[in-house]
């Protein structure tokens, strides 16, 4: 049996923003993947211990505050903590280019800036996935 | 192989008794995607299942039944207990896609090592829960979690299949949906061991709670006169006049000498449903060569008939060994 890629969909920190995260894992359910959304104001802690519960394949960020550099790179430590690092991390929002290869250096695998269309994004995940 | 998978099994057997939870996600996992695996696991676990006490809730969809949940997961986390709550949501028939949205009511147990929340697309399965809930719920059971709530998808009369996995079920009306006929109708209203009307700070809600009573009134119980508890899930009102009633429904079942006989009854139709479905694939894939695709072109021709076809079907799988070696 062929089973769906699991995505955990989270916005971490102080943002209210949440209609890409929404739209996103719209197209993610019609690209046939169990998407879980978390909501609202997570912290890195929240975010990976649901990851490591729901058993997901991938975590999709989701920052427009500008805290992403301080927000993602502590979800990809916690999940070395956790000895998780199975679970492939992506991230968007508005974020700055030069911001891009300190998060990759961080363990982030791809961001999504605006503009991007869910299918690039849905396509990576297909090809990215670790397992 | 064998000895390798159940080797592995062992292991996964043995960290899921540890309480790792990486462990526990994983073997949910493969009970979901309906790995061998998975299932030898289970084996190993079985002894130690039979202690949790195992509460359903089903409702329509928008009922509040996530964020009653969450207020349940407080009061059971208040009295000391650690619970684990698996959240089935729909999976799309079209792509196999699917928002698992439950969880949003209670991610703020998300760092309470007390509590393990699963979420679920239904995969096909019509009765409002998912096929791997029923192995799941034994998982966690022997991860020795005493509460493990289960959240059906949102559902309207007759996805009933909550009661094939839960001791005791909660069905949660909320006030609107329609008169005393709507409670009268067979399905989820016969199924209910206690019914929780939530949104109870809505007018009309005293109305259900009256609506509710009387159809009960009018059936026969002989051990257990099911409850109708009113409760507000956004502030957390009646959810510890709930729990006592969930709990005192299982003391009645356990004195009445009931519980073990339903759990039996529930195991055996457990096992019935899973070999019911490996016979299914079994015909289907025996069904899938030259001679199937004979079978079908001429049913298309009307030179036979599905009754036919059928006893013919019957039969061929009946002596399964000779006809799969035709392909």
């Amino acid at each position: 049996m062929e089973r769906p890629i699991r995505v955990l969909i989270a916005k971490p920190g102080l943002d209210g923003h949440d209609r890409g995260a929404k739209v996103l894992a719209r197209a993610m359910r019609d690209a046939g993947m169990e998407v879980i959304y978390t909501g609202l104001r997570q912290t890195p802690e929240q975010i990976v211990e649901a990851a490591v519960q729901e058993d997901v394949d991938t975590i999709g960020l989701s920052c427009l505050s500008g805290a992403h550099n301080h927000l993602f790179p502590e979800v990809t430590r916690l999940l070395k903590e956790k000895d998780a690092t199975d679970i492939l991390v992506v991230g968007g929002g508005i974020i700055p280019e030069e911001d891009i290869p300190k998060l990759k250096e961080a363990g982030i695998s791809e961001i999504f800036t605006p503009g991007t269309t869910t299918a690039t994004a849905i396509e990576y995940i297909k090809e990215n996935v670790k397992r | 192989m064998t000895t390798h998978a159940k080797n592995d099994s062992n292991i996964w057997a043995e960290r899921v008794l540890a309480g790792d939870r990486r462990a526990l996600a994983r073997v949910i996992s493969l009970l979901e995607n309906q790995e061998p695996e998975g299932f030898h696991t289970l084996k190993t676990l079985y002894p130690k299942t039979g202690q949790a006490h195992i509460i359903g809730l089903t409702g329509p969809p928008g009922g509040g039944k996530s964020s009653l949940v969450d207020r349940m997961i407080q009061e059971i986390r208040s009295r000391g207990h650690e619970v684990a709550v698996v959240a089935v949501d729909p999976t799309s028939p079209f792509t196999g896609g699917a928002i698992l949205g439950d969880r949003i009511r209670m991610q703020r147990w998300a760092s309470d090592t007390g509590v393990y929340i699963r979420s679920m697309g239904t995969r096909g399965s019509l009765g409002g829960l998912a096929r791997a809930v029923y192995a799941t719920v034994q998982l966690l059971d022997a991860a020795s979690f005493p509460y493990i709530l289960v959240e059906t998808v949102g559902v309207g009369q007759s996805e009933v299949d909550i009661v094939q996995v839960a001791d005791t079920v909660v069905v949660v009306s909320v006030p609107g949906l329609g008169d005393d006929v709507q409670v009268s109708k067979a399905g989820i209203m016969e199924i209910g061991d206690v019914f929780a009307v939530n949104k109870a700070d809505l007018p009309g809600s005293q109305r259900v709670v009256v609506e509710l009573q009387s159809m009960l009134d009018l059936g026969s119980h002989d051990v257990w006169q099911p409850p109708v508890v009113t409760t507000v899930a956004t502030t957390g009102k009646g959810v510890s006049e709930l729990i006592t009633a969930i709990q005192e429904h299982l003391v009645v079942l356990q004195e009445a000498n009931l519980l073990t006989k339903q759990r039996l009854a529930r195991e055996k139709e457990a096992l019935l449903q899973r070999l019911t479905e490996r016979i299914r694939c079994d015909i289907t894939k025996q069904w899938s060569n030259k001679q199937g695709n004979q079978a079908w072109e001429n049913l298309a021709a009307k030179k036979t008939d599905p009754y036919t076809l059928e006893e013919q079907l019957y039969l061929s799988w009946k002596g399964v060994t000779t006809v799969d070696n035709q392909d």
